[in-house]
C-alpha cells in the first residue's frame, strides 16, 4: 500500500501542495514530491489533481456482498419532551434519499413496555415521511444506556438490513452509533452537514474536516449499512402530511447492561436553549473579561435573546462551555445572531454562519466576521453595546 | 490500577489561518501539539494515581514525530508511553484507528480504565473512544465531567448532557471520554521534562500488536474521502462606521426590518 506521483502526468502545478492537510507535498524540480513520513494517506489529493498524477495503490477494504441491503433507517431519539426534533430533520433528508434510491424510509424507536405503538410519537414520524416504524421494546430500554441500545439497534439492522442508517449528532447519537458501527464493522461519518446519493447509488456524506477549515465528501463503498450522524439544526424539518404507514412492534431482550443510570439531572443553569433561541447575543475575545459578559447579558435580556460565546472566553473560563458556539461547541441557526468582539475564526463560523441574519460589532474593520455579516458595525463594543442598551430601554 | 490514556497529535488548529486571496489553508509554521482535549484525560489519570496506586500509560498512533506528544504526556506525569507507528497504519478512519488502539490496549493488558478526550480537534468525530470500548467489549461513558468515585471494581461518574447531567455507575474495566469541565490540566514540571527527554518510548508496528493487516490503516477503513472543498462564504453585507449612537440606531432599524 503506497502513494506515488506519476512523473509523466505531473506538471508541477502545485494544487496538491495547497490541498494537503499534512503539508506533506512539495514541488521539487517541477514535480510533486510526497514526504511519506508526513503523509497520512488520507487521499484528499488524489481527486484534486487535475492531471490524475497521484495514485494510492491499496488493497481495498474486503468487499462483502450487500445486495440484500435496502431502505433508509433513522434512529428515533426520544427526549423528555417526546421525539427529538433532529429526527424530523432527518425525516426530510431521509425521504429525499429513499426516493432517489426507490426504497423505504423507516424510523426505529427503542423503548420500554409502555412505549406507545400509536398516537403522537408514531403518527408524527409517519406524517413526516416514514413508511414504516419499528418499535423495539423491553424494560431494559426504560432509559438510554449505550450497551442495551446498541444491542437493540444491531439486532434491528441485522434483521432488516437497511443500506443507510442515520441518527442525530447529539450526545446520544454520537455515543450510540460508533458502538453500533464498530460491532457491525462498518463505516460511520460523524456530524454530517450534507447527505446525497451519487450516480453509483452511494451515500455521499459531507462534513467539516481538519478543524472545520475545509469540507470533505466521504463515502463508504464496501460495507453496509452506510452510517452517519447528522448535525442538529442544519437540515429543514419535514412538513406533516396526511400519510399512512406500517407499525411493527417487537420484543427484544438485550444483554444485561453493566452500567447503571443513578440519576438524570436537569440543570437549569446549563440549559440555555441556544439551539432554540430566535436571537443570540454572543461575545468573543473582545469581551476581555468575565465580568463584561454582564453587559451582553443585559442586551440579551432586553432582546429576549440567549447568550452565546466563541471559544476563547470559554477556554479562559469567563463563561461555561454550554454557551459555546462553533466547531467544538453548539451549532445554532437563530433568526438573528449578534456577534460582539468576535473575530470570526473558521471554527466559530462553522457553528453560526447559517443564521438567518448576522450582525457583527468589531473594532477591526478587517475581521473575517464581517465577511458573513449582513450588518457590520466597525466600532468598539464597549461603546456601541451600552448605547444600544440605552436606546432599547428608552423605547421600552 | 492500570490506566491507559489515548492521545492524538494534531495540528494546532488555533494557529490555522486562511489565505484571504486563495481561500486555502496556511499551514506553514503550524506546530503539532497534543490534542488539547486529551490533556484533560491525562490530567484525570494522574489525579487518580495521586489519590491511590495507579500506573498511567499513554498511547498514540501516528507518524514517528507523534512521539513528541507522548513526551509531553510523560512530562505531565505519565509513567510510560507506547507509539503505534507503521506505514500500514496510515490512512486509518475511526474504525481502523480504534481496532489498532484496541489491539494495543489488549497487548498491554491488565487494564482497569481507558481514558480519552471527548474528541480530537482535527477530526472532531468523537467516535474512536466508543469504538475502542466496543472492540474491547467493555462499558463506556462519554462526555464525563466528573469522576465522583473510583476504585478497582467500579466508578461513579457524571456525564454531561444537553439538558444537565447524568450520574452513571459502571464496573471496571471501562472506557471514559472526558470533557474540559473535568479539571484543569497541569503544565509539565521541570522534573517531568527532564524525565520525558530521556524516557524510552517503544515504537510498535503491525507485527508487534498481532493485528490482521486488513483491520488497520487504509485497508481497514470502510470510509473514504472522495472530495474536499473550501466552504462557501456567503453574504458580505453593509459595513457601517459612525458614532456609537448612530451605530445603535442602525442596529435597532435592522432588527425592526428583519422582525417584521
Amino acid at each position: 500500500m503506497s502513494i506515488r506521483v506519476i512523473g509523466e502526468n505531473c506538471n508541477g502545478c502545485g494544487v496538491c501542495v495547497s490541498i494537503c492537510p499534512y503539508g506533506a507535498i512539495s514541488i521539487q524540480n517541477g514535480i510533486a514530491l510526497i514526504d511519506l513520513d508526513s503523509c497520512d494517506l488520507c487521499g484528499v489529493c488524489v481527486p484534486e489533481c487535475p492531471f490524475e498524477a497521484i495514485v494510492i495503490e491499496e488493497k481495498p477494504t474486503s468487499p462483502r456482498s450487500y445486495l440484500d441491503y435496502h431502505g433508509v433507517l433513522i434512529y428515533g431519539e426520544i427526549t423528555a419532551n417526546g421525539v427529538h426534533r433532529v429526527v424530523y430533520e432527518l425525516l426530510s433528508k431521509g425521504r429525499e434519499l429513499a426516493d432517489k434510491l426507490g426504497t423505504e424510509l423507516v424510523v426505529a424507536f427503542v423503548g420500554d413496555k409502555e412505549f406507545p405503538s400509536g398516537g403522537e410519537v408514531v403518527d408524527g414520524v409517519i406524517a413526516r415521511g416514514a413508511d414504516k416504524v419499528y418499535i423495539i421494546r423491553n424494560e431494559a430500554f426504560k432509559e438510554f444506556l449505550v450497551e442495551p441500545y446498541t444491542d437493540a439497534l444491531v439486532h434491528l439492522i441485522e434483521k432488516y438490513k437497511p443500506e443507510i442508517v442515520l441518527a442525530g449528532a447529539t450526545s446520544e447519537g454520537r455515543s450510540l452509533l460508533p458502538r453500533v458501527a464498530a460491532r457491525l464493522e462498518t463505516g460511520l461519518t460523524a456530524d454530517c452537514t450534507g447527505l446525497n446519493i451519487n450516480e453509483d447509488g452511494l451515500l455521499v456524506q459531507t462534513r467539516p474536516a481538519f478543524g472545520g477549515n475545509i469540507m470533505a465528501r466521504i463515502v463508504c463503498e464496501h460495507r453496509r449499512p452506510q452510517m452517519a450522524t447528522v448535525r442538529y439544526k442544519v437540515m429543514e424539518e419535514a412538513v406533516e402530511k396526511e400519510r399512512r404507514g406500517e407499525v411493527v412492534v417487537e420484543e427484544f431482550v438485550p444483554e444485561t447492561p453493566r452500567t447503571k443510570l443513578q440519576r438524570d439531572v436537569i440543570d437549569e443553569t446549563q440549559k440555555i436553549n441556544l439551539e432554540d433561541a430566535d436571537i443570540i447575543v454572543s461575545g468573543g475575545r473582545g469581551i476581555q473579561d468575565a465580568k463584561n459578559f454582564t453587559l451582553l447579558r443585559e442586551l440579551a435580556d432586553l432582546l429576549g435573546a440567549a447568550l452565546g460565546s466563541s471559544r476563547p472566553p470559554v477556554d479562559d473560563g469567563w463563561i461555561p462551555y454550554s454557551h459555546q458556539v462553533g466547531q467544538t461547541g453548539k451549532t445554532v441557526r437563530p433568526k438573528v445572531y449578534i456577534a460582539c468582539g468576535i473575530s470570526g475564526s473558521i471554527q466559530h463560523l462553522a457553528g453560526m454562519s447559517s443564521s438567518d441574519y448576522i450582525i457583527a460589532i468589531n473594532k477591526d474593520p478587517d475581521a473575517p466576521i464581517f465577511k458573513v455579516a449582513d450588518l457590520g458595525i466597525v466600532g468598539d463594543l464597549f461603546e456601541v453595546v451600552p448605547a444600544l442598551i440605552k436606546k432599547l430601554e428608552s423605547k421600552g | 490500577m492500570r490506566i491507559i490514556v489515548c492521545i492524538k497529535q494534531v495540528p494546532d488548529t488555533q494557529d490555522i489561518k486562511i489565505d484571504p486571496d486563495t481561500n486555502t489553508l496556511i499551514r506553514e509554521g503550524v506546530p503539532s501539539v497534543m490534542n488539547p482535549l486529551d490533556a484533560y484525560a491525562l490530567e484525570e489519570a494522574i489525579r487518580i494515581r495521586e489519590k491511590g496506586e495507579a500506573e498511567v500509560i499513554a498511547i498514540s498512533m501516528g507518524p514517528p514525530q507523534a512521539e513528541d506528544a507522548l513526551r509531553e504526556a510523560i512530562g505531565m506525569g505519565a509513567d510510560g508511553a507506547v507509539l503505534l507507528t507503521d506505514m500500514k497504519f496510515k490512512g486509518a478512519d475511526t474504525l481502523a484507528t480504534s481496532s489498532t488502539l484496541g489491539k494495543t490496549i489488549e497487548k498491554i493488558g491488565n487494564y482497569d480504565l481507558i481514558l480519552c478526550g471527548k474528541q480530537a480537534t482535527d477530526g472532531d468525530t468523537a467516535q474512536v473512544g466508543p469504538e475502542i470500548a466496543e472492540f474491547l467489549g467493555i462499558p463506556q461513558v462519554t462526555y464525563v465531567r466528573k469522576i465522583e468515585e473510583i476504585n478497582e471494581k467500579g466508578a461513579v461518574v457524571e456525564r454531561m448532557t444537553e439538558w444537565g447531567y447524568q450520574v452513571i455507575e459502571t464496573p471496571l474495566p471501562a472506557l471514559l471520554t472526558v470533557v474540559k469541565e473535568i479539571n484543569v490540566p497541569r503544565l509539565p514540571s521541570l522534573r517531568g521534562k527532564i524525565r520525558a527527554k530521556s524516557a524510552e518510548i517503544p515504537h510498535w508496528g503491525l507485527r508487534d500488536i498481532e493485528v490482521e493487516e486488513e483491520k488497520v490503516g487504509l485497508s481497514g477503513s470502510p470510509t473514504r474521502v472522495i472530495e474536499i472543498f473550501t466552504p462557501e462564504r456567503k453574504k458580505s453585507g453593509e459595513k457601517f462606521t459612525g458614532t456609537r449612537e448612530e451605530a445603535a440606531e442602525k442596529i435597532i432599524e435592522f432588527l425592526k426590518g428583519v422582525s417584521s
